[in-house]
């Protein structure tokens, strides 16, 4: 494991590292002392202001996740919303059950909604979740279950472009039906929620929501790195070799359909985790995570960030979501519009996204001519 | 001659293809033995189905019916492109094909014979002679100062070696070259010719040309394809004798 720990960390590329680091410490240093100062201060960061970056950093997670697919192999999927609730569902089960016996209807095992529904005891699919490391190996196993079965299909058979982005929609609008549906044992229509502890912490401490912000932000670090060794390695050009010409990467001896199913399942797997530390964060889960247009709304962060690089989906989900809780505060019904509107503007004006606009600026005030090429392989 | 095991001994063999496209017959009965360490130009018009006939071979189209066949025995109908190229069949595309997002050194290291698994690949790392295998193959095509360019910048004729250097990388035991001196000018196609008779001391190479100084250059045995089925088959100056041949395809 020498060498490959040795590239996994890359030492050798010190500006990386130091932007790493000076992101880290913002994220795990600055912040919860800010949060820390007395209310009224200036420079007091309120707990639901570190909420709200808590939720951001789970979407930069989820956007991270997409770009491994999207915009390294070319393989665009509007369904990884349908991973991330699946996470999110996980820990809701495990959340709900720990709620025990102090639920409204107070019954020692079943959830509120199941006694609601008369139902006399917990479906075979809910045992295992009273226990957290059962339900986090769920979290992991479920959407790598899904996308390797979808993405078996779908890249034995070849199916790319177009019709692989309509069949994860598809995908994730058929789960959103089956999850409505009360006989489910989800929930239905209200989905879990009412969540009193998590590993015996009690969710409505500020503490608690400080502790959550934090996974957060360590496994958006990790994700950054695991995503970063595989994009770095032979491996990841030949992502990007089958995004640029697939037919001829298989003539080179490669399994075009082993290497594309190998980064959608860790990728579905990262957008799992995320929706898991979403939902202790928000709360609530319910179907309309599973709903098409969030998809395809992860896709825009993507898009506005920038494709093709780590930092762009970073970027673009915290820009955009930025602008999101802004705007829907503002005149909220203008949002759709804005949305709309930002993802013409992307696609015609910058198809690099944020990170090639500033690496535009940047060649432009050096007076060089902008590579076509170099930048879009750098994170 | 023809025995009852025809195949034997020989490295590529292709009996009764037939390949349709709605109903139009792109290869028709075709026939074609090439044996060990044997280099075959490969001629015809327009149409007449060489590249089909490469596409047949590996693992690109299924053939209606006929036998396709690898070192006498594999059949290469049951498998797919990966698995061809595994087995040791190697290809350069009529359109140059080479990543051009990736360097000319990533090109060539995407092309490295190795372990290609999935995970194989994700561990990766090179050694020391597999990097010199790099430098050896960028000196011989003449790239070696343009290693960490984009390959999507390199000229037309750039980009044919590129590919010829990423077939050797592979070290193939059959090499298929469809129309490798393509815009190149005439110096170039001379050092490609050069290049080819070294690569095919060792391994068995077809080469489609329509370039006649060329093929008279690499001086192989010809196949002349027309309408999907051999027309003729010969040195050169007996297949340039022929009348049908002038008259479908040299007389034009
Ligand atoms: N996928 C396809 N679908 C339909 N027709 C095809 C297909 N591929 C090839 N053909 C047809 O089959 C015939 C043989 O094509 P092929 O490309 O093998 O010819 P060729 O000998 O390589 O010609 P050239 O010298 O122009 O490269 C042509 O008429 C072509 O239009
Ligand atoms: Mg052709």
């Amino acid at each position: 494991m020498g060498p490959v720990l040795s590239r996994l960390l890359a030492i050798d590329d010190r500006r990386f590292w130091l932007g790493f680091g000076a992101v880290g410490i913002l994220l795990l240093a600055v912040v919860p002392s800010l949060n820390a100062l007395p209310a009224g201060h200036a420079l007091n960061v309120p707990d639901y202001a570190v909420t709200l970056l808590g939720k951001y950093l789970c979407y930069a997670l989820l956007a991270l996740s997409l770009d491994l697919v999207w915009g390294f192999a070319g393989v665009l999927s509007l369904g990884h919303g349908a991973f991330f609730a699946l996470g999110g569902y996980a820990m809701g089960m495990y959340m709900m059950r720990s709620i025990g016996g102090r639920g409204v209807y107070g019954h020692a095992t079943l959830p509120d909604f199941m006694v609601f529904l008369n139902w006399q005891e917990l479906p075979w699919y809910w045992m295992g979740f009273d226990s957290f490391w059962f339900a986090a190996a769920m979290v992991v196993a479920v959407p790598a279950g899904l996308a390797f079965v979808v993405g078996w299909l779908a890249f034995r058979s070849r199916i790319t472009g177009v019709y692989l982005s309509i069949i994860t929609q598809a995908m994730t609008y058929a789960l959103m039906l089956a999850f409505f549906r009360n006989e489910m044992g989800f929930g239905g229509n209200n989905g879990l929620t009412d969540f009193k502890e998590l590993l015996g912490f009690d969710l409505s401490r500020p503490g608690v929501k400080l502790g959550l912000y934090t996974a957060s932000a360590v496994m958006l670090g990790v994700a950054f790195l695991v995503c970063r060794f595989i994009v770095g390695s032979k491996l990841g050009r030949v992502l990007m070799a089958i995004r640029d010409a697939e037919s001829r990467v298989r003539f080179l001896g490669y399994s075009a359909t082993a290497v594309k199913l190998f980064a959608f399942v860790i990728s579905a797997v990262l957008a799992g985790i995320a929706g898991a530390l979403y939902v202790p964060q928000v709360g609530i889960i319910n179907p309309s995570e599973f709903s098409p247009a969030n998809s395809i709304e992860v896709a825009i962060w993507v898009a506005v960030g920038g494709r093709g690089t780590l930092l762009g989906p970073v970027l673009g989900a915290f820009a955009v979501n930025g602008a999101k809780t802004w705007l829907t505060g503002a005149a909220p019904e203008l949002w759709l519009f804005a949305l709309g509107g930002l993802f013409i503007v992307v696609t015609l004006l910058m198809p690099k996204g944020i990170v090639g606009l500033a690496a535009q600026a940047r060649e432009r005030l050096r007076g060089r001519p902008v590579p076509l090429i170099e930048e879009k392989r750098n994170a | 001659m023809l025995d009852d095991r025809p195949a034997q001994g020989s490295i590529l063999y292709l009996d009764g293809v037939t390949v349709s496209f709605d109903g139009f017959k792109a290869l028709n009965e075709l026939s074609l033995i090439v044996a060990p360490g044997e280099m075959r130009t490969v001629i015809g018009p327009n149409g007449a189905g060489k590249t089909t006939m490469m596409d047949v071979i590996t693992g690109k189209t299924r053939p209606d019916k006929g036998d396709v066949l690898f070192d006498g025995s594999v059949d290469l109908t049951r498998l797919d492109e990966a698995q061809i190229a595994n087995l040791g069949i190697g290809r350069k595309f009529q359109k140059p094909t080479v990543f051009e997002m990736l360097t000319v050194a990533e090109n060539l290291e995407l092309a490295l014979k190795c372990d290609r698994g999935t995970l194989a690949t994700l561990f990766f790392m090179a050694t020391s002679e597999q990097r010199d295998r790099v430098a050896a193959v960028l000196g011989t095509i003449g790239l070696r100062d343009r290693a960490s360019l984009p390959a999507g910048r390199l000229s037309h004729g750039q980009k044919q070696w590129l590919e010829i250097g990423m077939l050797l990388m592979q070290d193939q035991r059959v090499l298929l070259l469809d129309e490798p001196v393509a815009g190149m000018t005439d110096a170039e196609t001379e050092q490609t010719a050069e290049l080819l008779l070294e690569i095919a001391r060792d391994r068995s190479v077809v080469v489609v040309e329509h370039d006649m100084e060329f093929v008279r250059r690499l001086g192989a045995r010809v196949t002349v394809l027309h309408e999907g089925s051999v027309l003729a088959e010969g040195p050169l100056e007996t297949v340039q004798n022929d009348h049908r041949v002038i008259e479908v395809y040299l007389g034009r």
